[in-house]
């Protein structure tokens, strides 16, 4: 009984990780710009595919395909802020949403072409027996995502709070105009908005695709759970797309272990549907800090 | 309606009766017969979007919602056609009404995730309880009036666009009426049509209705001429196709819902020759034309229009 359930938590934990750093991601851009990032999802695929590229058609040492993988994703980021975002002057938030999802079906026709529609899969990270907790396997990938999870988390909070570039991003979250004004640059702190969510999607990819395989079109469904992530924690919030992730997680694998499978998707969006309608903000946000809110 | 309106409805009925009869083929037809259906949805989701302000990512739930329901009711439960598109659309308003309550009091980004989030659901219980399930089910029955079936391309090309031009018709009447300069006050604010005596609420449901209801007709359409339905149809990337039409032919603008239909419906068709690609070329086109015609094809070419004609008073 125990064991089952250790089992259906520890498969919550490692989804839901992966879910809280596509949260993080939505969070990273929308304080720097309030632009929902659709297109996020699509970076976590790039992340597995151009891990595997590196590491398995390449062969590449793991650490050097790690590298080149994240200044990839980077690049990605860099390349979709400039063509796309930046061009556009004072534009509609309705449009620009657009904007990212029509990217996103860019990204994934770019995907499709030099991948195929094949799911890829490379070797864990590290070699040797699965953990086991009271009867129930943990394979050792299931550490790593977890813990890969929890030491993003600890860099972005160092970043947010510790480092100039941290700080001014998150001024421009509070106040663009003011933060113009003290002589922060806005444009290019939107610019590196886009770098670092798309470098945290693929560290999420790079971590997941040896437990969970990765193809091409998996990015829309990677966004729709992990926007419900961020939205359940309260747009904006890092610390609450990390509990929103890991409790969509929980509640998905729980519901597909105890109830039935198909439904496990239905679940975390019935809970997003009465946090929206009850608690609008989000379970960790209070309503003035809501009130501060451009949404 | 007005002036122009009552023009380019009369230029758009002559289009619809001479185009089955200057192309005949039954390809372009049937891309035909699917602009039509699409539009429906468009149309619907513009007067929401375009009027009354209100975003919705779940469209393809209502449209599947008519699909399923009209094709249950007349395949298994023998109702004529006609009723049983009618109680799609019964059932779609029905719950249209249920997620507008709590949905409309939310804004922007958060009305946007609630109808994703509805539509989503919808496409899972489809999943799994839909007849079939997600390989879904087929030998529905052609749409039929008594006793003559119409099982033609070129009958079921007349049929969608007739029923796209009076709901054309319906919907331009509507938005020139009080409800419609009502509708326009809200998207403007809320707070000074509540000061003005108008009960915003009511009216926002009733026009998020009218979007489901309107679905729901196309999909009951769809799944009549089809004859086979699956969930695939009515995932969330329909919902974004759906927006993405009206985006793309002018939100503020009723015809740009029909145009915008026409051209994502055309555009992969033309895209074929390129074969792996397409998705990519299609994704650039949509970024591209997003980006540089950010009003929409019909604002802009009306605007284009106005300025020809200024230029040629001017030269008089």
């Amino acid at each position: 009984m125990l064991t089952v359930f250790l089992q259906f938590l520890f498969s919550g934990l490692t989804v839901g990780a992966v879910y809280a750093l596509v949260g993080i991601g939505f969070n990273i851009t929308y304080n720097a710009t309030s632009i929902i990032n659709l297109a996020q999802g699509e970076f976590v695929v790039i992340g597995g595919l151009m891990m595997w590229f590196f590491s398995e058609s390449l062969k590449l040492p793991f650490l050097v395909s790690v590298a080149l993988t994240i200044v990839t994703a980077g690049i990605v980021g860099f390349f979709m802020e400039r063509l796309t975002i930046k061009p556009l002057k004072n534009p509609d938030l309705l449009l620009m949403i657009m904007i990212t999802i029509a990217v996103s079906i860019v990204l994934r026709g770019i995907l499709m072409f030099v991948f195929g529609k094949d799911p890829y899969v490379y070797p864990s990270f590290t070699e040797g027996e699965p953990v086991s907790i009271y009867g129930a396997i943990i394979q050792q990938q299931t550490l790593w995502v977890i813990g890969i999870t929890g030491f993003c988390i600890i860099l972005l909070f160092f970043f947010f709070k510790k480092t100039i570039i941290g700080k001014a991003m998150l001024a421009c979250a509070v106040n663009p105009t003011a933060a113009q004004l003290v002589g922060i640059n806005v444009s290019k702190m939107v610019m590196v908005s886009f770098v670092l969510s798309a470098i945290v999607g693929a560290i999420g990819g790079m971590a997941i695709t040896p437990i969970s395989l990765m193809e091409y079109d998996k990015g829309p469904m990677l966004a729709v759970k992990g926007f419900c992530a961020a939205i359940m924690g309260g747009l904006g919030s890092n610390r609450g797309a990390v509990l929103g992730g890991f409790i969509i997680g929980i509640l998905e694998s729980m519901t597909a272990g105890y109830i039935h499978s198909g439904m496990k998707d239905a679940v975390a969006l019935i809970i997003l549907l009465l946090i929206l309608f009850f608690k609008p903000a989000g379970i960790f946000v209070s309503k003035t800090m809501l009130q501060l809110r451009k949404f | 309606m007005k002036k122009g309106d009552s023009a380019a409805f009369f230029v758009f009925i002559l289009l619809i009766i001479l185009l089955p009869v200057l192309s005949g083929s039954t390809y372009t037809l049937t891309v035909g017969i699917f602009s039509g259906i699409n539009a429906l949805v468009a149309i619907g989701l513009c007067i929401l979007m375009g009027y009354a302000g209100q975003v919705s990512l779940g469209q393809a739930g209502f449209y599947g919602i008519g699909a399923y329901v009209s094709s249950i009711a007349s395949l298994h439960g023998g109702l004529p056609i006609i009723i049983s598109a009618i109680s799609g659309m019964l059932v779609a308003a029905i719950a249209a009404v249920i997620l507008a309550v709590p949905a409309l009091r939310l804004k922007g980004h958060y009305l946007a995730v609630a109808t994703l989030g509805f539509g989503e659901i919808i496409y899972i219980i489809l999943n799994e309880w839909g007849p079939g399930g997600p390989s879904g089910f087929g030998d529905i029955p052609h749409f039929g009036l008594l006793w003559y079936t119409i099982d033609s391309t070129r009958d079921y090309f007349y049929l969608i666009w007739g029923l796209v031009a009076v709901v054309m018709f319906f919907s331009m009447n509507l938005i020139h009426s009080r409800t419609g300069r009502a509708l326009r006050a809200i998207h403007d604010s809320d707070l000074a049509c509540n000061a003005m005596g108008l009960n915003v609420v009511a009216l926002k449901i009733k026009v998020f209705v009218l979007s489901a209801v309107y679905a729901a007709l196309a999909g009951s359409l769809y799944a009549h001429y089809v004859t086979f339905i699956s969930p695939s149809s009515f995932s969330l990337f329909y919902s974004i196709l759906v927006l993405m039409m009206v985006i793309v032919g002018g939100i503020t603008n009723l015809w740009g819902a029909i145009i915008g239909a026409v051209v994502i419906t055309v555009l992969p068709e033309l895209l074929r020759r390129f074969e792996e690609l397409d998705v990519l070329v299609y994704g650039l086109i949509l970024t591209l034309s997003l980006m540089f015609f950010r009003k929409g094809l019909v604002p802009i070419l009306i605007e284009k229009m106005k300025k020809l004609r200024g230029f040629a008073i001017a030269k008089h």
